[in-house]
């Protein structure tokens, strides 16, 4: 029953030795990463004790400057925005992470460097030299450098109050962290996808094997019930569109979830590429646009003469917020669900005892399993809504 | 008063998002109680209404954290 796919599709691969080991695995992950960060907290905290009952006011000043206070907003921020290399974990208090290319359009032209060469700053007190110019990186935004440093350390024109930098930017088409999470994800889906066809194109008549087998019931499931139902009589055309659509969105969502190295970039929660998804079905719908679409736009009939003119303004701007809320809907669920992630691993950090971790790690896993609901119901909204504006788009009066 | 007005308005939005759900969850309960046989439909498009008024809900919060 293609109705109830839907439901069907969230169960079938879910064993319940899978939901087991999937909840064993995110309640390991946050506990032990807690455990140990509660562990060094403790140790300096009880060495600040020490220091100031034996010795005098210099340690106790010191034992005070190694406990910074944990701002959970900016923690969060941190992991939900993009950046140039991609930060895997800290051994020793050192972070750790895969410097990717640093790719600039300058006023000199292109200009290409590793990120490691920032030394993990972000607060502009490192200038990088290349291609005969400096740079600098504040919260992971690039700037021409200042020549001179101002009273910070910070090689670049910073308001003192709100923070904002007067320097110049060149264009940055760096490979950031979300673009390559958006490679491996193309890699994903290729691997995904091309076996597959493959195996239909050798054995057309036989009854789908392995990848193929596991595939076909989702794109049957966007051929018919999103495509065909909705578009009407010219849906094949559509279909490689919005199945690209739907597998996209929802890998990069799935893994989005994934808290370790490759997966844990929030690409779909970048507003610049919901924005490009939703440029494609902007275009797409605008034009395959017949006579009756544009029609009901600008001289909407059944109305009297007087409204048309009005209801053409507001039917005008809605060919523009259609796309546009497609846009926010997508980033807006899928960030706020990284940020609750987030914030409820951060409750052990702020209340500082390993105590607080089995709520925490209730919580996370209720919310993650939530999160892994979303992943796949905004892919078909998407899509289902993209395939909806086509059919309105190319609907037939029949009177 | 600690806090911030986009705070205030965030929880405003979400006010509206939970009066909005759970009015089409009570339709879908009453439509399943009317028509047990029909609750894969009913459930199906419950989620889908439910993810477009969360959309619009959403919208609030975004314009929350534009506005921090």
């Amino acid at each position: 029953m293609c109705g109830v796919s839907l439901p069907r599709i969230l169960q079938a691969p879910m064993t319940k030795l899978n939901c087991f080991l999937l909840g064993l695995f995110l309640m390991a992950s946050p506990a032990v990463l807690a455990s140990e960060e509660a562990h060094s907290a403790d140790e300096h905290a009880a060495e600040a004790h020490v220091h100031a009952a034996e010795h005098s006011d210099e340690h106790a000043a010191n034992a005070t400057e190694e406990k910074e206070a944990f701002n959970p907003a900016e923690v969060i921020m941190h992991h939900i925005a993009d950046s140039h290399g991609w930060h895997l974990f800290d051994w020793n208090d050192h972070p750790v992470s895969i410097p990717l290319p640093v790719i600039l359009f300058t006023e000199k032209g292109l200009v290409v460097f590793s990120s490691s060469e920032f030394d993990h700053d972000q607060e502009g007190t490192h200038v990088v030299e290349a291609g005969g110019q400096r740079f600098v990186n504040i919260h992971e935004k690039i700037y021409y450098a200042s020549d001179v440093a101002n009273d910070h350390g910070v090689f670049a024109e910073m308001d003192h109050e709100t923070h904002e930098v007067a320097n110049a930017t060149p264009w940055d088409i760096s490979i950031t962290k979300n673009v390559a999470a958006l490679l491996f994800s193309a890699v994903v889906i290729l691997l995904l996808f091309l076996p597959a066809a493959r195996s239909y194109k050798k054995n057309p008549n036989a009854a789908p094997k392995g990848v193929a087998g596991f595939v076909e019931p989702l794109v049957v499931f966007v051929r018919d019930d999103i495509a065909k139902n909705n578009i009407g009589p010219h849906y094949k055309r559509f279909v490689p569109m919005l199945l690209t659509i739907f597998f996209f969105i929802w890998i990069n969502n799935l893994l989005g979830l994934v808290p370790f190295f490759p997966g844990g970039a929030n690409v779909t929660g970048n507003i610049a590429v919901t924005m490009v998804l939703a440029i494609v079905t902007f275009v797409v719908t605008n034009v395959n646009g017949n006579k009756h679409y544009w029609g009901h736009i600008f001289w909407m009939p059944g109305l009297p003469v007087a409204v048309k003119p009005l209801l053409a303004i507001v039917e005008f701007v809605g060919i523009f917020t259609k796309p546009f809320s497609l846009m926010i809907r997508l980033f807006a669920n899928i960030t706020a669900g990284h940020i609750v992630v987030l914030s409820l691993v951060s409750l052990v950090f702020i209340f500082e005892t390993v105590w607080v971790s089995p709520a925490s790690v209730l919580l996370t896993l209720f919310i993650s399993v939530l999160e892994l609901l979303v992943a796949a119901l905004q892919a078909y909204i998407f899509t289902l809504l993209t395939a909806l504006y086509i059919g309105a788009a190319m609907h037939e009066e029949h009177h | 008063m600690t806090g911030s007005i986009a705070a205030l308005g965030a929880g405003l939005a979400v006010i509206g998002v939970g009066i909005g759900i759970g009015l089409i969850g009570g339709g879908a309960m009453e439509a399943i109680a009317r028509n047990p046989e029909a609750t894969g439909k009913i459930q199906t498009n419950m989620i889908i209404a439910a993810a477009l008024v969360e959309g619009a809900g959403l919208f609030g919060i975004v314009v929350a954290l534009l506005g921090n």
